[in-house]
């Protein structure tokens, strides 16, 4: 009777310490997105002076924006963490340069030439190509724009990938291969088409995705930890930058040789 | 039933953005490294956790946050709030509440972006607690805060973009010889990390409002730029938090 007693009481301590957890970081999410819950009610109620439309639904909008965040971080911690980490550590083990350069260019690739985002930016830039005239404003030559931007956006990342991963491997200082990006950037400015411009610099911005960011920021830091002289803070992190870099690059030559 | 429909249109989205990475990562691992997957278990669930939970987010802010932000950002641009008579463009001046909101919704937005939580937890791992959450979080926003509202404030005067980002980048490169060394790759990190989500949809509004409301503005050509504007200051902003907090460490130890 006793036993039993002590096993249903440590169950109960079991779930009660789950729910605590659970409490705990739904919390944490609630103080995330307590800003932009305040600035949009500040300029709602003070400044344009109007009511909130349809409060009820915008409550259950935050609700479910609170439990898909909570959910969102704890299976980053649980999945996309230990697997990008593993991952890196397995690669490093194996010693192939090749298959890690291959892995690392299909990862920035893959995962860039689906992102809404990308095709979202794709879409608008072939319009402005189109008005600008430098392609005929047909939907058919709009479309292949659009695709051959999205494609070279995804090719640029790629690349990228491969590059943030063999400074890694190699320890260089990510200062350099930077500063030689932004010289490239501002080189570029100079000869590629003024329409084009506005789209490129954005380009940059939209390509990393939610998902896309920790499994690359966790691939680097398992690679520079595991590699012996690396600094996992110092060398670690800079895949993302690169990701960001090239494609305003690439952009801007696709749009010079259109 | 339209609160189901909505919901699967985003599960279908959202699995199609996991379902790439998934295959590379899987098939990978499975025919490359040729080695079985470490607690399996456990990273599937983490998967659907993840799949899980950006539909719910993203469901979440295209029914409550999106219409209500996009809305806003319609009015405030609008000249009849502004005060602006028709077919005047106004002092740059009269925009201050754009500025203002611009900033605002900056540094809001970018605090509740998943992937810069996801960097933040990273960063504070392997430094070993020394750089904060928060503090790298907030630096971030801060510098997305007033990189939105100077693209605001361009795309109210009209000036090439170019000129800003070239100045932006030298004054980056300034910084990075000051700066403490170990902070540079999460730095130049952080400017690409910040534009996702929650910012962009947002953000993209305004600069079509704008660029719609303001004469002599092409919404195709002057609604761009913002993003690029919010991925260059925060990567100011974190080596500038970074050198404050070297400072302060040595100030602190000159003291005692």
């Amino acid at each position: 009777m006793s036993i039993e007693l002590s096993i249903f009481s440590c169950k109960v301590r079991l779930v009660k310490k789950l729910l605590v957890l659970m409490a705990k970081s739904m919390l944490e999410s609630v103080r995330d997105l307590l800003p932009i819950i305040l600035v949009i009610a500040f300029f709602q109620l003070l400044i344009l002076r109007q009511p909130i439309p349809d409060l009820s639904g915008l409550l259950f909008g935050t609700v479910l924006v609170v439990l898909g965040l909570t959910l969102f971080i704890h299976g980053l911690k649980i999945g996309l963490f230990p697997i990008g980490e593993s991952m890196a550590h397995d690669f490093s083990r194996k010693g192939s340069l090749f298959w890690l350069l291959a892995f690392a260019f299909a990862l920035g690739f893959g995962t860039t030439v689906a992102e809404p985002a990308l095709i979202a930016v794709a879409d608008e830039a072939s319009k402005v190509a189109a008005t600008g005239g430098m392609i005929t404003d047909t939907s058919e030559s709009r479309r292949s724009y659009a695709y051959g931007l999205r494609m070279t956006v995804a090719l640029s990342v790629g690349l990228a990938i491969v590059i943030g991963v063999l400074r890694i491997i190699k320890g260089w200082p990510i200062q350099y291969l930077i500063i030689g990006g932004y010289i490239g950037v501002i080189l570029m400015t100079f000869f590629a088409p003024p329409e084009i411009i506005g789209i490129a610099y954005d380009s940059g911005g939209v390509t990393t995705s939610t998902i896309t960011v920790p499994l690359v920021a966790a691939l680097g830091v398992g690679l520079a930890s595991s590699i012996r002289g690396r600094n996992p803070l110092t060398d670690g992190f800079g895949l993302i930058a690169f990701a960001s870099l090239t494609p305003m690059i690439f952009v801007m030559g696709y749009g010079m040789i259109l | 039933m339209s609160f189901l429909g909505g919901f699967l249109t985003s599960l279908l989205s959202t699995l199609g953005d996991v379902l790439p990475i998934a295959i590379i990562m899987f098939g990978f691992q499975l025919v490359i490294l040729r080695k079985p997957i470490r607690n399996l278990r456990q990273i599937l669930i983490g998967f659907s956790f993840v799949l899980l939970g950006l539909t719910f987010f993203l469901e979440g802010l295209e029914q409550a946050l999106f219409p209500l932000g996009k809305l806003m950002a319609e009015q405030l641009t609008s000249p009849d709030f502004l005060g602006i008579m028709d077919g005047h463009r106004g002092n740059w001046v009269s925009y201050l509440w754009v500025y203002i909101f611009a900033f605002a919704i900056g540094f809001s937005t970018t605090i509740a972006e998943p992937s810069l939580i996801a960097v933040a937890i990273k960063a504070n791992q392997v430094s070993a607690g020394a750089i904060g959450t928060w503090g790298l979080r907030i630096a971030v926003a801060i510098g997305v805060a007033v990189g939105i509202s100077m693209g605001a404030y361009r795309i109210v005067t009209g000036s090439p973009l170019h000129y800003f980002i070239i100045t932006g980048y030298i004054l980056v490169v300034i910084q990075t010889a000051f700066c403490p060394k170990s902070i540079i790759a999460l730095a130049y990190d952080s400017g690409g990390v910040t534009t996702s989500t929650v910012t962009v949809p947002l953000v993209a509004a305004l600069g079509l409002g704008l660029a719609n409301n303001i004469p002599g503005r092409n919404p195709l050509l002057d609604g761009f730029g913002l993003i690029a504007f919010a991925s260059l200051f925060p990567i100011m902003s974190v080596m500038g938090y970074a050198q404050i907090s070297e400072w302060r460490a040595q100030r602190d130890k000159r003291s005692t």
